[in-house]
């Protein structure tokens, strides 16, 4: 478009600033409102993301429990206990896991009831013992301190720890680098090396601390016991087939009856991941749904308004169109405007909503403002160039019609209709 | 030369068709300053209409110079020819209300594509020439209706049109001002335009070099 043509659409838009500002808004709001849900829903899927743990997402958890069938002679209610050897023989048996490690808890499983000191300094923290591997599957662990544990750690049974930054907060302070130091874990001495953070369930796994298993079952005396075994499948195979084979070869093994359900528990964290995917593809779906809506309610706006408009300035056309005006230049015109119009009011709206995301996001990292499963709300560049897109296709549609009207106008009826 | 030859021209209005122009025949040489008479409906604003290009006819023949104009004349087609060939001026003015005086006289040029600095020159110099070279800032409602209708005779005038076809021009006008627009066109015509005035009054008629009465349809009297 030239500028003089440019001219001509402004000054004729700021002749009628109500009327445009009415439509303008109708395509601010449309817009505003899609980019906020879509960056809503973004924020959704971060914070549930963020509840995730670190580990690698096609990772399977197997860990015991008591019977619930009794099975060839065996009685119910017996405590299955998994066993180091359990692991080399799911390693021989299935060629399909690409990685296996090994868990065991100090205490309960899952809570924090160790006590652990530092100097004057003392908490309760969850302590585990994690087997060769184990760390190959807490791949997105992030360390702000130090290193991972690692075979030597394992082979040579070394009494070092890799503690998380909540545990390192609260015995050393904030910003104190804690490598090389002693903690006791219930009186033992041992040696930190990493400091990690893990945003599982919302951060709680940095409460943990993890030792060598081989040096944790010397000092804390566990014998061959796992609490649970942690199977990474090649890329290629398929994790629900797997993990009942699995299952079905565990059982066995431990003599437990096919029909028990209880006695082994199995958490997919791809089965998990994927739910909880489809979820977002289904809100993400309905967010694109409403926000389209909204939008459309801004096109029907537009083009209600351009239609009144044009009738509005049915005389101003006719004479336009007497003094030479091509029906195409007409078309160009009212099309043109529509389009300013939507382009000029949807960008604000683009630009007020990613500011407003934005903003949120600032406030939430200054003023350490923390919302259950709800994080860093979001548009990525590509919804916004669809969103622009968008906003073209809506111009040019809304401004079809009542341009079309315009064009048909003819000159001698317009210009016998009183001013 | 315009010439048109057994023009007919029907309306179908309440499912009732009128036959408006009865095979009219016309020649208007170039630079004639001539009137156009009639009672109402007797055709003379459809003569204007299709002689301006702002309507087809039925059946017929007209030429405008070297164009032949046929029956029925696309409205893109019409557009371009009437920006090229024809001046407008109308009893009403039809002035754009938020344009300013050289805005409204500059606009024809702008659908010829015409930059915004060469068409403000040039309407500059048409406000000059009709006498308003003080008035080119001013919005028609600031302007008389004598102004007005001089501003309208230089919009006609800028694309530098073959033909002024003018519809009843004085007709919202007292009679100082009637003189001092006919002047204006008198003017115009010494510059050796063709001047066509739809009128329904004999002062202005007699006024021009030669008058066209029309009557139930058909050219009555010349």
């Amino acid at each position: 478009m030239s500028l003089d043509a440019l001219q001509e659409v402004w000054f004729t838009l700021n002749q009628n600033r109500l009327r445009t500002f009415l439509t303008a808004f109708g395509v601010f709001w449309g817009i505003f409102m899609l980019v906020l849900l879509l960056g809503v829903g973004q924020g959704l899927k971060n914070g549930i993301e963020q509840s995730f743990s670190s580990d690698v997402r096609t990772s399977m958890w197997i860990s015991s429990n008591k019977t619930s069938l009794p099975y060839r002679g065996l009685p119910q209610g017996r405590h299955i206990k998994l066993q180091e050897s359990d692991v080399d023989f799911l390693k021989n048996q299935f060629p399909e896991i690409n990685i296996i490690a090994a868990e065991e808890p100090l205490g309960s499983n899952f809570r924090a009831d160790i006590y652990v000191t530092y100097g004057q300094h003392s908490g309760s923290f969850s302590v585990l013992g994690a087997g060769a591997n184990y760390f190959k599957i807490k791949k997105s662990q992030n360390y702000h301190y130090g290193r991972r544990l690692n075979d030597l750690d394992e082979a040579d049974a070394r009494k070092v720890v890799v503690i998380g930054t909540k545990v390192a907060e609260r015995l050393f302070g904030n910003e104190y680098n804690p490598i090389g130091h002693q903690i006791a874990i219930n009186g033992v001495s041992v040696k930190i090396v990493g400091v990690f953070y893990d945003s599982g369930w919302e951060g709680r796994m940095s409460e943990r601390i993890y030792m060598p298993l081989a040096a944790f079952q010397k000092t804390f005396g566990k014998g061959q016991n796992i609490g649970s075994i942690a199977v990474v499948p090649h890329s290629d195979v398929d994790n629900v087939a797997l993990s009942e084979r699995i299952l079905g070869m565990l059982k066995e093994r431990h003599k437990i009856s096919p029909q028990d359900n209880t006695a082994l528990r199995l958490f997919d964290l791809a089965k998990e991941t994927e739910e909880i995917n489809n979820t977002f593809t289904g809100i993400g779906l309905f967010l694109w749904f409403v926000g389209l809506g909204t939008l459309m309610a801004g096109i029907v706006g537009i083009s209600n308004i351009m239609i009144i408009s044009v009738k509005e300035r049915t005389r101003e056309i006719g004479i336009r169109k007497a003094l030479g005006a091509h029906p195409r230049q007409i078309i160009y015109t009212i099309l043109s405007e529509s389009l300013l119009v939507t382009l000029i009011a949807g960008y604000v709206g683009l630009v007020l909503s990613v500011g407003l995301l934005e903003l949120y996001n600032w406030m939430t990292n200054e003023y350490g403002i923390e919302l259950p499963y709800f994080s860093h709300p979001e548009v990525d560049v590509h919804i916004a160039i669809v969103a622009l897109l968008i906003l073209v296709c809506v111009g040019t549609v809304a401004g079809l019609v009542p341009a079309w009207q315009a064009a048909r106008i003819s000159p001698i009826e317009a210009m016998r209709e009183e001013t | 030369m315009i010439s048109l030859e057994g023009i007919h021209k029907h309306y179908t209005s309440d499912s009732r068709r009128l036959h408006v122009l009865k095979g009219v025949n016309l020649s208007i040489d170039d630079g004639e300053m001539v009137s156009i008479m009639g009672s109402s409906g007797s055709g003379k604003s459809t003569l204007l209409n299709i002689l301006g290009l702002l309507d087809t006819y039925d059946h017929g023949a007209y030429q405008l110079g070297d164009t032949v104009i046929s029956a029925g004349l696309s409205e893109a087609k019409a557009a371009q020819l009437r920006n090229r060939f024809i001046g407008f001026v109308f009893q009403s003015f039809n002035l754009l209300p938020f344009k300013s005086a050289l805005e409204n006289v500059a606009l024809p040029l702008y659908y010829q594509k015409i930059g915004r600095k060469a068409r403000n020159y040039r309407a500059e110099k048409l406000l000059d020439m009709v006498g308003l070279g003080e008035r080119t800032k001013n919005m028609p409602n600031e302007l008389s209706g004598g102004q007005k209708q001089r501003v309208a005779i230089a919009r006609a005038l800028i694309t530098d049109p073959r033909m002024i076809l003018a519809d009843e021009p004085t007709g919202a006008l007292d009679s100082a001002t009637t003189d001092d627009v006919m002047t204006v066109f008198k003017e115009v015509h010494r510059t050796g335009k063709t001047i066509v005035i739809v009128t329904h009054e004999h002062d202005i008629a007699e006024q021009t070099e030669r008058l066209i009465l029309l009557k139930d349809g058909q050219v009555e009297r010349e």
